[in-house]
């Protein structure tokens, strides 16, 4: 009885890890046409090599336990068979000639680019991602949504932790995507298992992969290309949806980014801009400079009391607005609108004690820009 | 003559110097064996630590102990450290040590380049490892440095590591050029290319790879210093450069490399397994010849570390046919050690559980490698922690296996002692049950979708993580018994015969235990 006492908490631990543990151990089947034959193909060459395994360690485990010294094995004096040589020189050529010839087919489809309903750009960045819906004038960024409370565990981490976007890729179901790849600073790698697409985002390059979405869902995946500090952190969310819902969410997004237009001609107060500048600054700059502002010495500077924010006004908004060449500092100009800029701008001038009064009008952002 | 006689005369009266000349000044290939042997597992010890600092903080999702920036100094380091301090110095220490013994002569070739050889090492590894105390950090961008990332957006201490891999490279061609001015011209006579023991012929043909292609390796970090420095835009492609340019070059240089650091390993397993099984290795000669196969087709498959740059689909096709060829030669190679072992009488002494488990495990390896050929799949296998898992199955149990296989087989020989068989078997399932812990469950993370070279991940790969860290504080701290177990086998034990195994076969094994400073001074006569 005592004996037993002990067991009870492992009983427990065992009993508890279905609920919460994830032993996944295999690729995903996937949500495309693609996907599954890519499935298939790793689970044949998966038991092609279980099997080789199983006659060759089987030869030699069985050689292990028969021909020991201990069991009063003798050595045999044979050390070549020319016969013997041959067969198993050619048994794994036929072997991979066979795997080889459905791989090839497999192949030739994944490289078929022809004939897309969409075509979407794809461009990395240090570290989101851009998507550009080609001709339909819809053009936005994609950040984690994590917060870093989750990653510096200060608070609890949520369900799809690391793996979830401000704004998701949205697809129509069931029509031939066409992705073009390419990327503004260092290679990225865009990668979702379910559509059994991963390409490299080169800088001067353009790369092209499809897919067909089957079936509406929520699809992650991750950069798969090491890309600086925040590789880890720059996930993909794409999310399929029916033709009529993404008919709706095409004209949403379209009507939203008229209502940031008009907002750049408003009004706004400094303390509108630091609240919204805030949050800009955490999505678009503080993995590089900090939340504190104080930077990363030798690789990324300091912001708090830098001449860069404190002093020129223009000086300050033409790095934000154009970045600088040959340093991870980007141009911002493109990828946010104008009242971010003003906001993170106005922000920047005022937070950790900079205090120096100045506030930033998305009018004078908008006139620098024309 | 009787060769047991010359190779015990001391007639010239010279043995070692004494005091610390004796090291920093030695032409003898023993002590720069020596040398370089102490070095890579100063090195081993060091990026293992590495290794263990990033499994602490994969222990559990989220950033516990280091932020991202340091933990891809971890990684690049790390790998760095391991192929070309640890992996590659150890082969080089053990062929200085084996090579002239084994072809009956009395050195290597060219003794005072030896020195210089080794002497570059701890310089060029000094200069690396003091980027990690610079302004900005050290290397960051992985050990396969692709541009920009290594270039434009790299931090200043990039230009030391450029330094630093040209020092490694002479240091490597010259080792090579030794090694095989060593093996055309001073075996002993009658000691024909196809009586060569194993080792010497993968040495040989690994030290033909070293020449091709650290050349190229210094060629591409040369390419990466100019655009940093001198403008041009090799690799820029705002300048009208091309970044996958980087990757096409690395990679020719980089897969020969993958087989400089497995190919001596098959020579020292060959070496092994004959001797536990008591038997004559089966097929010799398809041996060699799968080696030059394996050597040759390597020069042929750098583009399959790339198949996801956008390669057009005829290359694709290419890349992904000849390395699948690979797996014949390799093929080859394991039923011949199974056919070795097959009707042998075999004991299992601590260097022949090292060469099985060699055996094993490297053959998962190259599964995983057959699997990661096939392009289609490869989309998903790629920079995936199967990859991870794949590689260091053929360099862990692969080429660190061997090598400690080798240190345990030749040792008695280096030392005069038997080692303590007890400790050797500990460490050996130390190890072993390690490096499965530790690597094995990477297939699973990878194939379930977590990239590689991230410092914190999604919650669904937690489990895998914990367990594979647990592994590797295994795997690390068992190597300290490693560490116990030369030190204690230098400095006494059972005194080891000449043969020192029972089924050992070899001019190494006509030498006293321990083997005299100068050895074979009369070349001995082959039968």
């Amino acid at each position: 009885m005592i004996k037993r006492v002990w067991l009870l908490p492992w009983i427990g631990l065992f009993l508890s890890l279905p609920a919460k543990a994830a032993w996944e151990v295999n690729i995903t089947p996937g949500a495309t046409a693609i996907s599954r034959e890519v499935y298939d193909l790793h689970m044949i060459i998966f038991w092609i090599c279980v099997a080789i395994g199983v006659v060759v360690f089987g030869v030699m485990f069985w050689s292990i336990f028969h021909h020991r010294k201990s069991r009063g094995a003798e050595a045999r004096n044979f050390h070549e068979n020319t016969a013997v040589e041959i067969l198993w020189t050619l048994i794994p050529f036929v072997i991979l000639i066979a795997m080889a010839i459905p791989a090839t087919a497999t192949l030739i489809k994944m490289y078929d680019n022809t004939d897309s309903d969409i075509d979407i750009q794809v461009t990395g960045y240090q570290w989101k991602w851009r998507y550009q819906y080609l001709g339909q004038d819809i053009d936005f960024f994609s950040s984690l949504s994590t917060p870093r409370e989750q990653i510096n565990n200060e608070a609890a981490k949520g369900e799809n932790y690391l793996l979830e976007v401000d704004n998701p890729l949205v697809l129509p179901v069931g029509q031939k995507v066409r992705f073009l790849f390419t990327a503004a600073d260092v290679i990225h790698s865009w990668w979702v298992p379910d559509l059994a697409v991963k390409k490299d985002a080169i800088p001067g390059f353009i790369n092209e992969s499809w897919a067909i979405p089957e079936e509406p869902g929520i699809y992650r995946g991750q950069c798969t290309e090491l890309c600086g500090r925040d590789h880890g952190f720059m996930p993909i969310v794409v999310e399929v949806k029916s033709q009529a819902d993404f008919d709706l969410w095409l004209a949403d997004t379209r009507n939203a980014a008229q209502a940031q237009a008009a907002a750049a001609s408003e009004e706004w107060t400094l303390e509108q801009l630091m609240e919204r500048g805030e949050q800009v600054y955490n999505t678009s700059c503080a993995a590089c400079h900090q939340a504190t502002g104080q930077g990363i010495p030798g690789a990324f500077p300091a912001l708090v009391g830098s001449p860069m924010v404190t002093t020129d006004i223009d000086a300050h908004i033409n790095i934000v607005l154009h970045g600088k060449a040959g340093t991870a500092m980007q141009a911002f100009g493109a990828q946010l609108n104008a009242v971010d800029l003003a906001a993170v701008i106005t922000y920047e001038r005022n937070a950790w004690g900079n205090d120096t009064g100045d506030s930033v009008s998305p009018q004078r952002i908008t006139e620098l820009q024309q | 003559m009787d060769t047991t006689l010359s190779v015990d005369s001391t007639e010239h009266g010279h043995g070692p110097a004494k005091g610390l000349g004796r090291w920093f000044f030695t032409t003898n290939h023993k002590d720069i064996g020596t040398l370089y042997l102490w070095f890579s597992l100063l090195m081993f010890l060091t990026g293992g630590c590495m290794a263990l600092m990033i499994r602490a903080e994969l222990f559990q999702p989220g950033l516990q102990l280091v932020q991202p920036e340091f933990f891809n100094q971890m990684t690049t380091m790390h790998g760095l450290i391991m192929v070309f301090g640890a992996v590659m110095p150890a082969f080089v220490g053990l062929a200085n040590w084996m090579i002239p013994i084994m072809v009956g002569a009395p050195d290597m070739a060219l003794p005072r380049m030896n020195n210089w050889s080794f002497w570059i090492l701890p310089f060029a590894f000094s200069l690396m490892l003091s980027t990690l105390f610079m302004e900005g950090g050290g290397p960051n961008f992985g050990w396969t440095f692709y541009a920009p990332l290594s270039t434009t957006y790299a931090p200043p201490s990039v230009t030391f590591f450029i330094f630093a891999v040209h020092m490694m490279g002479f240091s490597s061609i010259m080792g090579a050029i030794n090694i095989i001015a060593t093996i055309l011209n001073m075996r002993a006579p009658g000691m024909t290319m196809m009586k060569l023991p194993l080792f010497v012929w993968t040495w040989l043909i690994t030290a033909f790879l070293l020449i091709a292609v650290m050349p190229v390796l210094a060629g591409v970090v040369t390419m990466m210093l100019m655009d940093i420095h001198f403008g041009t835009s090799f690799f820029n492609a705002a300048g009208g450069g091309d970044p996958v340019l980087f990757q096409h070059v690395f990679w020719f240089f980089g897969h020969p490399e993958v087989y400089i650091m497995i190919l001596p390993a098959f020579g020292i397993v060959s070496e092994i397994i004959p001797t536990f099984a008591r038997k004559k290795l089966f097929g010799y000669a398809s041996m060699v010849y799968a080696t030059s196969s394996i050597a040759l087709l390597s020069f042929l498959v750098w583009a399959h570390h790339m198949f996801t740059v956008g390669l057009p689909l005829a290359g694709e096709l290419f890349f992904m046919y000849a390395t699948m060829l690979i797996a014949v030669p390799t093929g080859v190679k394991v039923f011949n050690w199974v056919a070795t072992m097959f009707h042998g009488s075999m004991t299992f002494e601590t260097p022949m559980l090292f060469a099985l488990a060699f055996v094993v495990l490297f053959t998962i390896g190259g599964f995983s490698g057959l699997m990661l050929a096939i392009a289609p799949a490869d989309f998903q296998y790629h920079d995936t922690y199967f990859v991870v898992a794949h590689f260091h199955y053929v360099l862990v149990p692969g080429a660190i296996f061997s090598i400690m296989a080798g240190a345990y087989y030749w040792l008695p020989k280096w030392t005069g002692h038997m080692l303590n068989e007890r400790l050797g078997k500990a460490h050996f399932w130390l190890s072993f049950i390690g490096v499965n812990v530790t690597f094995f469950p990477m297939h699973f993370l990878g194939l379930a979708g977590m990239p590689r070279r991230i410092p914190d991940y999604a919650l669904q790969f937690a489990d895998f993580n914990a367990v594979a860290s647990v592994g590797a504080f295994i795997f690390g701290l068992s190597q300290l018994l490693f560490v116990y177990n030369i030190i204690s086998c230098i400095r006494g034990g059972e005194r080891a015969t000449d043969q020192v195994w029972e089924g050992s076969h070899g001019l190494e094994w006509t030498l006293p235990s321990p083997a005299p400073y100068h050895t074979f001074t009369q070349p001995p006569v082959i039968k």
